[in-house]
């Protein structure tokens, strides 16, 4: 969507106040470009799926949002602040978090240690070293309450080696949740699950506080709808669609691409 | 649960380690001095090999300089033990809070380079810079300190309680450490920097931290090791010691910190039983790290370390 697009959508003294504002976002790899002239605008509380064929640039894409990747041009705002230049984990103190489609947690610690070391993420404390970490009862509190939101509160003392692929994917949220974010990007959250995990994963995004902003991609179009009533679609680097979910399943070019129809 | 059983496993074997000594001879006694102030070096590794994940092949430099510091200022400025030990611990932690600016922006086998390079620099320092550390020949006469205590630290009873309590206090500082956030951060780092970083850590903080501590518990030991020895010379900071610490730590156990105490007392040992029959000692050392990769990779503590599913 060109800029004056988005203006018009959502009118010019909403522009400052969008959770997380792409303009003209590109990244290339040498000859390539696997991500090419990103416009994207999202509100906050929005719940946004990133869809597309394999090799699009979705994931490419989050991780230039998140920073684990530097932009090779244009600017990244969020809430107004432009984070194009900024460190990952400044992000991450803005309120930005992330999930990973292949999961990457810290496997031989423990299911508390893990949610633990998100909750203290942006706190003081994660400097302190004289106290054990079973002091922090604030800490403790928020680690519980992340695990009991994703249904993994009876699993904390084991080891994330041990668990399941569908439990690591619940801990995926779980630690996201933990650090309190404003704006949460999730890498295909339901990777790997069997239909009823999915559909398991699927109530509990359904589920979550409606103020934080979510952007989610998701390789299963109908999953991404469940979720999200606003849909972007990515091909070849470049937004090709955006809008409602009904807009872009009538769009002949989406339906070309990606529903092979 | 088991971190009140690792403190009890702790303070039990100081106490038994205390009550023992006194019925030592002269020979195990020192060499059990020896073994309380090389765990303190062991353990103050493994904050950075077995927690952090960072395999730092230079350690002895931060050991070295502190000792080094002990041996001149109590031989040639005369000066006192608290004055030797803030000095000690003073020039490791900058040298660590230098060297780490250096080495903590590689990872992996640069980070062994890296740390092993800067450890050769201070070695060539030792080697080389002859008018402050006398070279080659090193700095003989080092004093055994004198404390307002009713016991002279001279006789070598007193002076093993000593390095004990240096040893327990270590042990009691980075146990408190790594069971703290920090610490908790330092072990997320060794699994997963790219998930610590989407958490919002700036890990290269935490491992610079992680390094500079590290480093000053290496001159800890390093000041009681100048005492211990009365002798500080360029082999105390060259490649070998940090080698074997690397080992002491590979060998109890990565990530235990009583493992690497238990590691040093074991090398201590076998070195000085071994010596006394062979020349080739490091073929040895070589023979147990082989067979510790292959039947223990987790160390000896580790293999005995159940983990509950």
């Amino acid at each position: 969507m060109s800029k004056e697009g988005v203006t018009a959508l959502y009118g010019r003294d909403t522009l400052s106040e969008l959770a997380l504002h792409l303009q003209a976002v590109s990244k290339t790899f040498g000859g390539l470009r696997a991500v090419d002239g990103v416009e994207l605008a999202v509100r906050p509380g929005e719940r946004r799926a990133l869809i597309g064929p394999n090799g699009a640039g979705k994931t490419t894409l989050f991780n230039l949002i998140a920073g684990a990747l530097p932009a090779s041009a244009g600017r990244i705002s969020l809430f107004g602040t432009d984070v194009t230049g900024m460190a990952q984990h400044r992000r991450a103190a803005l309120g930005l978090a992330r999930t990973f489609q292949i999961t990457n947690l810290f496997p031989t610690l423990t299911v508390l240690d893990n949610v633990r070391l998100a909750a203290q993420a942006r706190t003081a404390d994660r400097f302190a070293m004289l106290r054990p970490v079973s002091g922090f009862a604030d800490l403790q509190a928020r680690a519980r309450e992340a695990l009991a939101a994703v249904g993994l509160d009876d699993r904390a003392t084991s080891r994330v080696r041990h668990l399941s692929h569908g439990e690591q994917r619940q801990l995926e949220i779980a630690l996201a949740l933990a650090g309190r974010p404003r704006v949460l990007l999730l890498d295909e959250p339901t990777a790997g699950l069997s239909q009823a995990e999915a559909g398991h994963m699927t109530a509990l995004l359904r589920g979550l506080d409606p103020a934080i902003t979510l952007l989610i991609i998701e390789h299963d179009m109908d999953i991404a709808l469940e979720v999200a009533r606003h849909v972007t679609v990515l091909h070849y680097g470049r937004v090709i669609a955006d809008g409602s979910c009904d807009a872009v399943r009538a769009d002949p070019t989406v339906r070309e691409i990606y529903l092979g129809a | 649960m088991t971190s009140r059983r690792a403190l009890l496993a702790g303070l039990g074997t100081a106490l038994v380690a205390g009550m023992v000594a006194p019925l030592l001879s002269a020979y195990p006694l020192t060499l059990l001095t020896q073994v309380a102030v090389v765990a303190i070096l062991a353990m103050s590794l493994d904050v950075l090999l077995g927690y952090t994940g960072l395999p730092s092949l230079g350690h002895a430099a931060y050991f070295g300089v502190a000792a080094y510091a002990v041996g001149i200022l109590a031989t040639d400025y005369k000066r006192g033990f608290l004055t030797c030990l803030l000095a000690g611990l003073l020039l490791a932690t900058l040298t660590a809070a230098l060297f780490g600016l250096i080495a903590i922006r590689a990872s992996g086998t640069y980070f062994l380079m890296i740390t092993l390079a800067l450890g050769m620099v201070v070695w060539g320092l030792a080697f080389r810079w002859v008018s402050m550390t006398k070279g080659d020949n090193g700095i003989a006469g080092v004093p055994r300190p004198e404390l307002p205590l009713p016991w002279s630290l001279a006789a070598p009873l007193p002076f093993f309680y000593l390095t004990l309590a240096a040893a327990v206090l270590a042990w009691a500082l980075l146990g408190l450490l790594v069971r703290s956030p920090f610490g908790l951060s330092l072990m997320g780092i060794r699994e997963s920097e790219s998930r610590m970083r989407a958490l919002g850590y700036n890990v290269w903080l935490h491992k610079y931290l992680a390094f500079v501590i590290a480093g000053a518990f290496a001159g800890f030991a390093g000041v009681f090791w100048a005492y211990y020895n009365g002798f500080v010379s360029p082999v105390d900071v060259q490649l070998v010691t940090s080698v074997e610490t690397l080992l002491m730590v590979a060998l109890g156990g990565p990530g235990t910190l009583a493992g690497p105490a238990l590691g040093a007392a074991v090398i201590v040992f076998l070195k000085n039983f071994v010596s006394v029959y062979t020349k080739r000692w490091l073929l040895i050392l070589g023979a147990v790290y082989i067979g510790v990769i292959l039947f223990a990779p987790r160390g000896v503590l580790g293999a005995f370390r159940r983990e509950r599913r």
